[in-house]
């Protein structure tokens, strides 16, 4: 039993990295009912940015802002000039332009930092918590960020005019524009808080597994398991099913011996395509209902 | 389709024929055009080094993955980043095939086909119910995940786990070793079941089930109350992109002789759409252009400037979506329409 709740209480500490993706990869859906594929690669990209800006020697504290800011504009960025465009276009066009996003940043990355494994200092140091407790500081820090973001998500979604807007352009883009609201816009800037959520969970994932240029795909994968199990339009949601994923994948990996400590990514697979089957709209989400 | 355009060869001699040959005709300029590359593929081997020749084996290999992927996508409209799952299968099953149970290489390639055909409809059967971007997402699942379920310990004593399996190049048959060497022989042997599949693609594009499929891509509602089974059909053309796909990765493991798990990571799938793009969704022959582009352009992307060759694909996708979204075969039906207009 005490294996059990350590495990428990470990795959919590794993799940707050996946909640935190799971809550961008939300952000993004919301934006654009489309899952973005390259979200991992931006967020290292922005873990990366943050690497080099500590490296020269700014403060923690200066840096975390500031990258947050820079991939904001730099989702911003990739929205208006890669995908306005193309809004129009088929799906198929849009996952192609995800994947080349993929290639890009990875290619980037690798080339401007090169494969070398580095280490990200975490803010919250890496002590345990408290002695003998089963979760670090560093892991109890990042879960208390994440649940920040998501109730600074929920207030934004829940009490702003742009927020609102946001929602209003997703569920329904022709009435949206009639009643005057930029959808375009607001898609551009769904894109940019994706991309500044995505930084945080970057920054806040480093410390754990060390930064290299393919650190997130399986991150990623994790990611979207989280928001499938907790509806792809739900943030509480998402935040709810990283943190299952966490501890699922925790356990599966002590009680299936098949699965040991190593694989467990086909756990995700597993989850994914089970939550799609029996319940797509995931255990918090809404139904979506087509009109035809 | 290659039929439906251009009737240039038929010139004007023959005017009360014309209604008919405008698509006979069309497919005489396909013929001839086939005709023109079989010739070309068959003198190739002959007059180029081996490492070339090897080459060349990898992209036709590649093509008859793309051909598969393009028939689920192009013909049937549904979407797949997983298809390096299938791949592996087919490599694995002429791997462990091969060296451990000594089954002979050629017969491989019709069991990994049936295998794939099998794994593609089960993996179909769950998928028609998700669409557009939920089925992108649970094959990006499964691409993601192929490594790792290949490096599952309980098929380790089959895998070779992460070692892999090593496999020995077969000899040309027949005594036809005196002639050929061992490379040109698996080029010879791969452009004929290639020729094959091609065949086949076609055929099965043109039949009755190819109608369906392209009904159900194009409104599946109003394929449905027309009486096409869209269930099974999806599911049967999941299937049927798998074999042709598994087809591949077992020519192709044969072709590499060696098999890893590291072999069939989500760089695998994201090539294969690569090259499904360049070469022109739904237009069968743009696979072997898509299959040279993915086996040439990384090394002159890493020539010019090492490491960015994933930047460079990605860069080259967009100008494609943005500059010819038809990819090659569009640019190709629209160029040979501009000649005509100027006759």
């Amino acid at each position: 039993m005490d294996l059990f709740i350590q495990q428990v209480v470990s795959g919590f500490a794993t799940g707050g990295i996946y909640a935190c993706m799971a809550l961008s990869v939300v952000m993004i859906y919301q934006a654009i009912h489309h899952l973005n594929f390259a979200q991992g690669e931006m967020a290292m990209f922005s873990t990366y940015i943050a690497w080099q800006l500590l490296a020269w020697g700014l403060p923690y504290w200066a840096v975390f802002p500031l990258v947050i800011a820079i991939s904001f504009v730099g989702g911003f960025a990739v929205e208006r000039i890669v995908f306005k465009p193309i809004e129009n276009a088929p799906v198929l066009s849009h996952i192609v332009i995800f994947i080349a996003l993929f290639a890009i940043f990875n290619s980037f990355a690798g080339f401007i930092w090169d494969f070398t494994i580095k280490a990200v200092p975490s803010p919250f140091g890496d002590g345990p918590l408290y002695p003998g407790a089963p979760i670090g500081t560093h892991q109890a820090g990042m879960i208390g960020v994440t649940m920040v973001v998501l109730v600074m998500l929920w207030a934004f979604f829940r009490f702003t005019r742009m927020g609102l807007a946001m929602r209003a352009a997703a569920a329904n883009p022709d009435s949206a524009r009639l009643v005057g609201v930029k959808v375009s816009m607001m898609t551009a800037l769904g894109w940019g808080m994706a991309s500044a959520i995505g930084a945080v969970a970057g920054v806040l994932i480093a410390p754990v597994v060390f930064l290299e240029p393919n650190m997130m795909l399986s991150i990623l994968l994790y990611g979207f398991a989280g928001a499938v199990l907790g509806g792809l339009t739900s943030p509480a949601g998402a935040v709810l099913g990283g943190f299952l994923v966490g501890i699922i994948e925790n356990l599966a990996g002590t009680y299936i011996p098949v699965i040991g400590g190593e694989l467990k990514l086909p756990i995700a697979l597993f989850l994914i395509v089970a939550v799609l089957l029996i319940k797509p709209a995931g255990l918090l989400g809404r139904r979506t209902v087509q009109r035809v | 389709m290659a039929t439906s355009e251009e009737n240039m060869t038929g010139g004007p001699a023959i005017p009360r024929a014309a209604a008919a040959s405008a698509k006979k005709s069309g497919s005489s300029l396909g013929t001839i055009v086939l005709a023109v590359l079989v010739i070309g593929a068959v003198i190739l081997p002959f007059a180029s080094k081996n490492f070339f020749i090897f080459q060349m084996t990898q992209v036709m290999v590649y093509a008859i993955a793309i051909l598969g992927l393009n028939l689920l996508t192009g013909i049937n409209g549904q979407f797949s980043l997983g298809h390096g799952a299938f791949y592996a299968v087919g490599a694995y099953t002429a791997a462990i095939l091969m060296e451990m149970q000594g089954v002979p290489y050629g017969w491989t390639i019709p069991i990994a086909g049936v295998l794939c055909f099998v794994a593609g409809f089960l993996f179909g059967l769950p998928a028609l119910r998700l669409e557009g971007v939920y089925l992108a997402l649970a094959t990006f699942a499964l691409a993601v995940a192929t490594p790792q379920l290949l490096k599952l310990s309980p098929f380790e004593h089959w895998t070779g786990g992460v070692q892999g399996i090593v496999i020995i190049k077969p000899d040309a048959p027949f005594g036809l070793d005196a002639v050929l060497n061992p490379d040109q022989w698996l080029y010879f042997f791969t452009l004929v079941i290639g020729l094959f599949l091609y065949w086949l693609a076609r055929n099965i594009v043109g039949s009755r089930t190819g109608r369906a499929l392209m009904a159900i891509r194009d409104n599946p509602i109003a394929a449905r109350s027309m009486g096409v089974n869209t269930a099974v059909y999806k599911a049967t053309a999941f299937g049927i992109s798998a074999m042709f796909t598994g087809v591949a990765g077992c020519l192709g493991a044969i072709v590499i002789q060696f098999v890893a798990p590291d072999s069939f990571t989500f760089a695998l799938s994201v090539a294969l759409l690569v090259g499904l793009v360049i070469g022109g969704v739904g237009w069968l022959p743009g696979a072997l252009l898509g299959a040279l582009f993915i086996v040439f352009i990384p090394n002159v992307a890493e020539d010019i400037s090492k490491g960015l060759a994933g930047a460079f694909y990605g860069f080259f996708l967009i100008a494609v979506i943005y500059l010819a979204p038809q990819g090659a075969g569009g640019l190709i039906r629209s160029g040979l329409a501009r000649v005509k207009r100027m006759l």
